[in-house]
């Protein structure tokens, strides 16, 4: 516990490596009330939206991540990893969260005070 | 007056196409058909594709049964003609069957040149003409082994990739110093050798047969200079003859061919001949342009219209997927003859126009073709092109400084500009047929004009023509499976075996996705074929699988799940509604339901506690009823005999069976099944994916029913007598779909797609066909009758059902997992 808490900076918090988030896959972080997604895709990069498709709140975390993008398990909306947007037709908007990747170490920088 | 009769020897695609003139021109004939082969008109030129595995046999059939029989056709098949009596005016067939005719059109085609080396008859040695040659190369590749074509011209070529993509090593033996030496030039010749080599093809040019080596059949071919090469399959591809000789014994004036005029009219003025047994002016042909020019002329002629045959260069393409190279015109290098040139060696293209007094009298390209139709167009035209010279070879897109848009390309194209070169149909006439007829579909253009119906080539042109001439009002109509690609599911899954792709990058790489990783739409469809494909081999990409079947339960509106144990031809029993009470209390589920399929619905259940519950239901013996997975649901039951005053069988014992059999395998889209122990039907089983109906006499067997948003009973497969029967023919039915469904697509439109009588051909009529998709069905439940949610209570998986991370209001994570 002491380790990871020294591993934990300022508002950026060390929340685990790349290797426990499948490729091409998704992982939660929970933080108070906040569910976080945080996602890998193909080539490596990862991301983090509240866990809350803008549409219908569906789990974008279960969804299937498919190039910068993931598409809600309730209704097939897509969502931009980068920016929360919805993409094509579709409008609204889930907070997006500024991670950092040190290695294979994640980094997540949650609301100051959170 | 009364109708004229038509006899028409062949049926090859000439005399198809003037049937199709003749029809259209309203003839008033009675046509007769001889056929050699014994099937209906194919499309000849795409046997390439069927011998690769890309395309099957129903996929290139031009005329099928019902066009014969809509346009009042007498077909004799496998009925040769043996005999023409002009005095008479009849002729006769090996058969016996004797016809008379008003006009006669010989369309004998031609026969492959068989070298009369040593041993060409043994077993083993086949001429690329025709399905049965094509069969027999197949059936060769199954044995594997080496295939040795000789010819590396157009056919022999085609050959070659065709068997190498049917898994066998082949070597090309070619006479000359380089490929396809008539349409090639040596530069061109020499990539073309280079990619078949990199494909591993063996190529050795100057290379000419001594003889075919084998007591019983085909064991290899010795070369002059001695060399030995093993073989089990000799595919001859050195050229045609055409098949005169009974014109010649009927006594008409014959040369290289049947000579004819320019309306083809033989020596005998009530005979015709078109096809590759005619020669007009001097020529024989061999491609199917002026093929079919000869068809139309021949309508003409017959309805005493004007119309003339007239020599034109026809462009050549290979048929080899990923090989593209065009050439027409001439391209030796005669005094007066200028070449331009361009190499990009990094790109692998080559391109050169040949030039004789400014104006362009040849073209060869390799790679990069895009331009072939542009230079045909100008040696057609013969216009001078002085004023264009220096920017000539960079293609149209490079002229007058326009931004390179296909569009414009197309638009500056004369009407007269051919687009479709197997039909000869111009720019003019399909603009023309999109205005007149109102087309807005490139099926409708293809029916309508035959432009892109052969080879396809020119399909992108036509569509080109149809954006042009519609503007905003033509819209692609998307053929592929997503945005991703523009293969369709058919393709894509014949594909997959025919060039045996494992993998889901391997896919997108070979059959050139045009996005990086896929999207939600293809891939969980490409897995579910790779899956289904290579059973055992191919590893499930839980990431490309949607939420339900990735975690093993149905997610809900609020992000929780439903969890549905399987419950055994609707079978339970009190240990297991205790187990099943005390998991409802023990982990607080707010919702316990009764399902349609005879079984129980916990809902609400939170993802974390998933296992848990699993382990605590598993403990009860009970399973994952898999109602979330493109796979066996339920299968649904009435009490039967056991039970039942009407019950004529044990509906529920084999309603257990079927379910215990089928359980776990992943199919195209959910499957339900439902067996009822008498024609009152309380199990419901004529909606159903397939059903089974008990009578006195055995069970009978149905399939295809639908009751979701679309409603339709199932159509009868027919009686069997024992349980035994009933279980392989619903494992056989199974295999089938799994092998050709399109991914979500359910049974009923599977049989709607493939036709009834097609399914009851393989499945109840053809035991050994029955046997054979039975027996694949047996070994690929193999690999997946694990009960999914044993596996995950033991471990698989577990990072689905745990946060990353969990921290508290101090910033505190309180989940971190140890390091592992």
């Amino acid at each position: 516990m002491n380790a990871s808490l020294s591993r934990t900076e300022l508002d950026w918090r060390f929340i685990g490596t790349i290797d426990d988030i499948p490729w091409q896959g998704a992982r939660c972080v929970e933080n108070n009330e906040t569910r976080i997604a945080v996602f890998r895709t193909a080539d490596d990069r990862i991301f983090a939206l509240e866990d809350k498709c803008p549409h219908k709140n569906g789990p974008l975390s279960q969804g299937i991540v498919h190039g910068g993008c993931v598409t809600c398990p309730l209704h097939n909306w897509v969502i931009s990893l980068e920016t929360g947007t919805a993409q094509g037709a579709d409008e609204g908007r889930t907070a997006a969260f500024p991670v950092r990747l040190d290695g294979r170490d994640i980094y997540l920088q949650l609301p100051p005070g959170a | 007056m009364s109708r004229q009769q038509l006899v028409i020897i062949g049926n090859g695609m000439a005399p198809g196409r003037m049937l199709e003139h003749l029809f259209e021109a309203q003839g008033d004939f009675d046509v007769t058909i001889f056929n050699a082969e014994p099937r209906v008109n194919y499309d000849r030129i795409m046997l390439s594709p069927v011998l690769s595995g890309e395309k099957s046999y129903e996929d290139i059939i031009i005329h099928d049964d019902a066009w014969y029989a809509e346009n009042g056709i007498t077909l004799h098949r496998g009925e040769k003609v043996v005999a023409i009596d002009r005095d008479a005016r009849t002729v006769t067939s090996e058969g016996g069957i004797t016809a008379a005719y008003d006009k006669l059109v010989i369309a004998t085609g031609s026969a492959p040149f068989i070298i009369p080396v040593p041993g060409h008859t043994l077993p083993g040695v086949l001429a690329y003409r025709d399905l049965d040659d094509v069969d027999g190369m197949k059936s060769a590749a199954v044995r594997g082994g080496r295939a040795v074509v000789i010819g590396g011209g157009l056919l022999g070529l085609e050959a070659a990739a065709g068997l190498k993509a049917q898994g066998m090593d082949v070597t090309v033996l070619h006479l000359m110093p380089t490929l396809m030496e008539r349409q090639l030039d040596p530069n061109a010749g020499y990539l073309l050798q280079k990619e078949l080599e990199r494909r591993g093809i063996e190529v050795r040019c100057r290379a000419n047969t001594k003889a075919i080596l084998g007591t019983d059949r085909v064991e290899g071919i010795e070369l002059e200079d001695g060399t030995v090469i093993e073989a089990s399959l000799v595919v001859m591809a050195v050229g045609i003859r055409p098949s005169t000789s009974l014109a010649a014994e009927a006594g008409l004036q014959v040369g290289r061919g049947i000579v004819t005029d320019a309306q083809m009219r033989s020596s005998d003025p009530d005979i015709l001949s078109i096809g590759e047994c005619a020669e007009v002016d001097g020529r024989v042909y061999g491609l199917v342009a002026p093929l079919y020019q000869m068809a139309r002329v021949a309508a003409a002629t017959l309805t005493g219209t004007e119309a003339a045959f007239a020599h034109a260069e026809t462009p050549t393409k290979l048929k080899v997927t990923g090989i593209n190279l065009y050439s027409v015109g001439e391209f030796g290098d005669g005094p007066e003859c200028e070449d331009v040139v361009l190499r990009d060696a990094a790109r692998g293209s080559y391109k050169r126009v040949i030039l004789k007094d400014d104006r362009v009298i040849g073209a060869v390209l390799y790679g990069d073709v895009a331009d072939g139709t542009w230079y045909n167009e100008m040696l057609k035209s013969g216009e001078d092109v002085s004023a264009i010279r220096d920017t000539l070879i960079f293609g149209q897109a490079h002229q007058g400084g326009q931004a390179a848009d296909p569009l414009a390309a197309i638009a500056n194209l004369a009407d007269d500009a051919e687009i479709c070169g197997c039909n000869g149909v111009c720019k003019g006439r399909i603009v023309e047929a999109i205005n007149d007829k109102g087309l807005t579909s490139l099926a409708e253009v293809r029916a309508h004009t035959k432009a892109s119906a052969s080879c396809g080539t020119c399909t992108g042109l036509v569509e080109s023509v149809l954006a042009l001439t519609l503007g905003d009002g033509f819209e692609k109509t998307a053929e592929g499976m997503c945005g991703c690609t523009d293969l369709g599911h058919g393709e894509v899954r014949r594909l997959i075996k025919a060039k045996g792709l494992k993998s889901i990058p391997a896919v997108m790489i070979e059959l050139e996705w045009k996005s990086s990783h896929g999207c939600a739409k293809c891939r969980p469809a490409l897995n579910y074929y790779l899956l289904s494909d290579w059973p055992g081999e191919y590893v499930d990409d839980q990431q490309s699988r949607f939420i339900n079947e990735r975690v093993h339960a149905n997610i809900q509106k609020d992000g929780t799940y439903s969890v549905v144990p399987r419950m055994w031809g609707g079978m339970t029993s009190s240990s297991e509604l205790r187990a099943i009470a005390d998991v409802v209390d023990k982990f607080a589920i707010p919702d316990v339901k009764v399902t349609g399929g005879q079984r129980i619905d916990l809902l609400g259940v939170k993802k974390e506690d998933l296992p848990a519950v699993w382990a605590d239901l598993n403990k009860a013996g009970l399973i994952s009823g898999h109602a979330y997975s493109k796979g066996l649901r339920t299968v649904k039951t009435c009490v039967g005999s056991t039970w039942c005053r009407f019950g004529t069988q044990d509906s529920t014992g084999l309603g257990i069976k079927l379910e215990k059999f089928l359980w776990g395998s992943w199919t195209p889209a959910k499957v339900k099944l439902a067996v009822t122990g008498c024609p009152r039907n309380c199990a419901e089983a004529t909606c159903k994916d397939i059903g089974v109906i008990c009578v006195e006499s055995g069970y009978q067997i149905v399939y295809g029913g639908a009751a979701g948003l679309h409603i339709q009973g199932t159509t009868e497969l027919g009686t069997v007598q024992t349980e035994e029967e009933v279980i392989e023919i619903a494992g056989a039915m199974t295999q089938m779909y799994r092998e050709q469904g399109f991914y979500l697509e359910r049974i009923y439109k599977w049989a709607d797609r493939v036709g009834y009588d097609t399914v009851k051909a393989a499945i109840l009529d053809d035991l050994a066909s029955r046997r054979a998709y039975y027996e694949r069905f047996v070994f690929s439940q193999k690999f997946v009758q694990t009960d999914p949610w044993s596996e995950r209570v033991s471990g698989v998986d577990k990072h689905e059902f745990k946060p990353m991370a969990v921290f508290d209001a101090q910033g505190v994570n309180t989940a971190m997992e140890p390091a592992e």
